[in-house]
């Protein structure tokens, strides 16, 4: 049995309002308004000619054709490719967090994010910024890979309300 | 205001969807596989055979000896149960089955490539060159994908697995990608421990045969248990030294994929060259997340202070605190709502009904932080 003092219960109503008020503004930039209905997917696929990195075709699809340029489209798988590099890679620093982690007995990670944590958010930011420039815009729609299992990047192509006809 | 909260369907989080043969435990963070028995058994040995070992060796020996033997045995015996927990309870790197729209967009790729016709087609095979060796990648009839090079589809868990070694029986689960570091840790802690062990139960005998007779000795100490565990564990780490010394898996030195016996041109396509890398890039590389995810942290803290499902007296009163922490966690989560009282409450509640849980504390809120 507990009996709260005043103070107990103002700091709580304080701590709780502090907690809800960010999460309560979070966008939701593509739910938010009406969804146009899918068209079709395109699948990129993993490239494994460098051995098991996690690297995606840059070979431009077929269907994008009509939608996107050639050299966007590459320059955002080329900027994924390195991202994924980035965080496989194996050096110096990467050496010391898995030694670090194992002499504390991989706690330390309950306080810090390993490396590859942290470039799959700027993976993530960086999607979503493509999403909102370039993509969007043109009715298609990156899907993280890691949704996917790093095993593919989904590209969703929407019907194109403009034109009237579906793809 | 009910009918927002009755309308919304809670979304199912990935691990309760999912399709392979895995035991889930603490909201999607422990992962293990459907046959456990063994895993327990293990457990019990290790637990059994260091209790023997610190109830009747260590007094003898911190006597006779120094101290220091059983701080170190006590080390170890903590590291061995650290890394067999991480070993067991860590996704292994399972690979996600193809989404419906995937695999049909790779049925029509195969149906272009073969040419449609009558007959059943020949397995599915894709070929890629990597590092100059020719490597054929499987197509996995259950997942639906092409298996990445060095993945294996493993049939007691019916999951494919990234760089999979092997199902291990005696950890409960599958050794892949993510958690054979913790594999490799397991067995080699385990082999110093049996061999500390033994070597300690052997010093204890003889030092006690000293004053007793041999036969005695042998009879007050508890029987070495680890007697042939000894060698099948040193010998299995030994062999896992070499298979990351060249950089391959079991499942691969089993099969003798790289072995210069198959053909003359047969070389290990991913081994880095020198040992020092490949154990380097084995034990200390970079730990690939994991696709399912679980909830944060932050939720779990909340369970300490007040996590809880709305009670229909409670709501009555504070709706409008309820409605606001009710859009909080509505993205992706179970209906996990915290219940902060406004008024005294001057009771603990305690009510569960299926995953929900009613508790009603008192205290502060902790610390949120994210896991």
């Amino acid at each position: 049995i507990y009996f709260p003092t005043p103070l107990c219960v103002v700091v709580r109503v304080v701590l709780l309002y502090l907690s809800v008020f960010p999460l309560c503004h979070q966008t939701h930039s593509l739910q938010d308004f009406q969804r146009p209905a899918v068209s079709s997917k395109v699948f990129i696929q993993r490239d494994y000619s460098s051995g098991t990195i996690c690297k995606f075709q840059t070979k431009f699809p077929s269907e994008l054709e009509s939608r996107l340029d050639k050299q966007q489209f590459e320059e955002t798988i080329q900027t994924l490719n390195n991202l994924y590099a980035e965080a496989e890679k194996l050096g110096g620093s990467s050496y010391l967090e898995g030694c670090l982690a194992c002499l504390t007995a991989y706690t330390v990670f309950l306080c810090m994010e390993t490396h590859y944590e942290k470039v799959l958010k700027k993976i993530a930011r960086y999607i979503r910024d493509q999403n909102e420039k370039i993509y969007a815009p043109r009715g298609l729609l990156l899907t993280d890979p890691i949704e996917r299992g790093l095993r593919v990047v989904e590209i969703t192509i929407f019907e194109d309300r403009n034109i009237g006809s579906a793809r | 205001m009910e009918t927002p909260y009755k309308k919304k369907t809670p979304k199912k989080r990935k691990w309760e969807t999912f399709p392979g043969r895995n035991k889930f435990y603490c909201d999607g963070r422990i992962m293990m596989a459907k046959q456990t028995g063994v895993f327990y058994l293990t457990l019990v040995l290790i637990l059994v055979t260091c209790g023997l070992f610190f109830t009747f060796d260590c007094w003898f020996l911190a006597e006779q000896l120094t101290p220091i033997i059983p701080v170190i045995g006590a080390v170890l015996f903590l590291f061995v149960i650290g890394t067999l927990l991480r070993t067991s309870f860590s996704d292994p790197g399972v690979l996600p089955r193809a989404t419906p729209d995937e695999a049909a967009d790779l049925e029509r790729q195969i149906d272009v490539a073969n040419g449609s016709t009558g007959y059943r087609p020949p397995p599915r095979t894709k070929e890629v060159v990597i590092n100059g060796q020719t490597v054929k990648l499987k197509y996995c009839f259950t997942c639906k994908i092409f298996r990445p090079p060095r993945a294996s589809h493993c049939s007691l868990c019916d999951n494919c697995v990234e760089r999979f070694d092997h199902h291990c029986p005696w950890v409960g689960n599958c050794v892949g990608k993510r958690n054979y570091r913790f594999f490799y840790m397991f067995i080699l802690s385990l082999s110093f421990l049996t061999v500390f062990i033994f070597a300690f139960v052997i010093t204890h005998i003889i030092l006690n045969s000293q004053r007793i007779g041999f036969l005695s000795a042998l009879k007050d100490s508890p029987v070495v248990v680890c007697f042939f565990s000894v060698w099948s564990i040193v010998g299995l780490s030994g062999f896992h030294t070499y298979l990351i010394s060249s950089n391959q898996t079991t499942n691969e030195d089993i099969k003798g994929s790289w072995s210069s016996k198959r053909s003359k041109d047969n070389y290990n396509p991913y081994s880095y060259g020198n040992i020092f890398t490949n154990c380097c890039a084995a034990l200390c590389g970079p730990l690939p997340p994991r696709w399912l995810p679980s909830g944060p942290l932050y939720v779990c803290m909340l369970v300490a202070t007040g996590f809880a499902q709305l009670d229909p007296r409670v709501e009555k009163k504070k709706k409008p605190a309820a409605f606001l922490l009710r859009s909080q966690y509505h993205t992706d989560q179970k209906e996990h709502l915290v219940s902060f009282c406004s008024f005294p409450v001057p009771f603990f509640r305690l009510k569960t009904h299926s995953h929900h849980l009613l508790i009603q504390f008192q205290i502060l809120p902790s610390v949120l932080f994210k896991v």
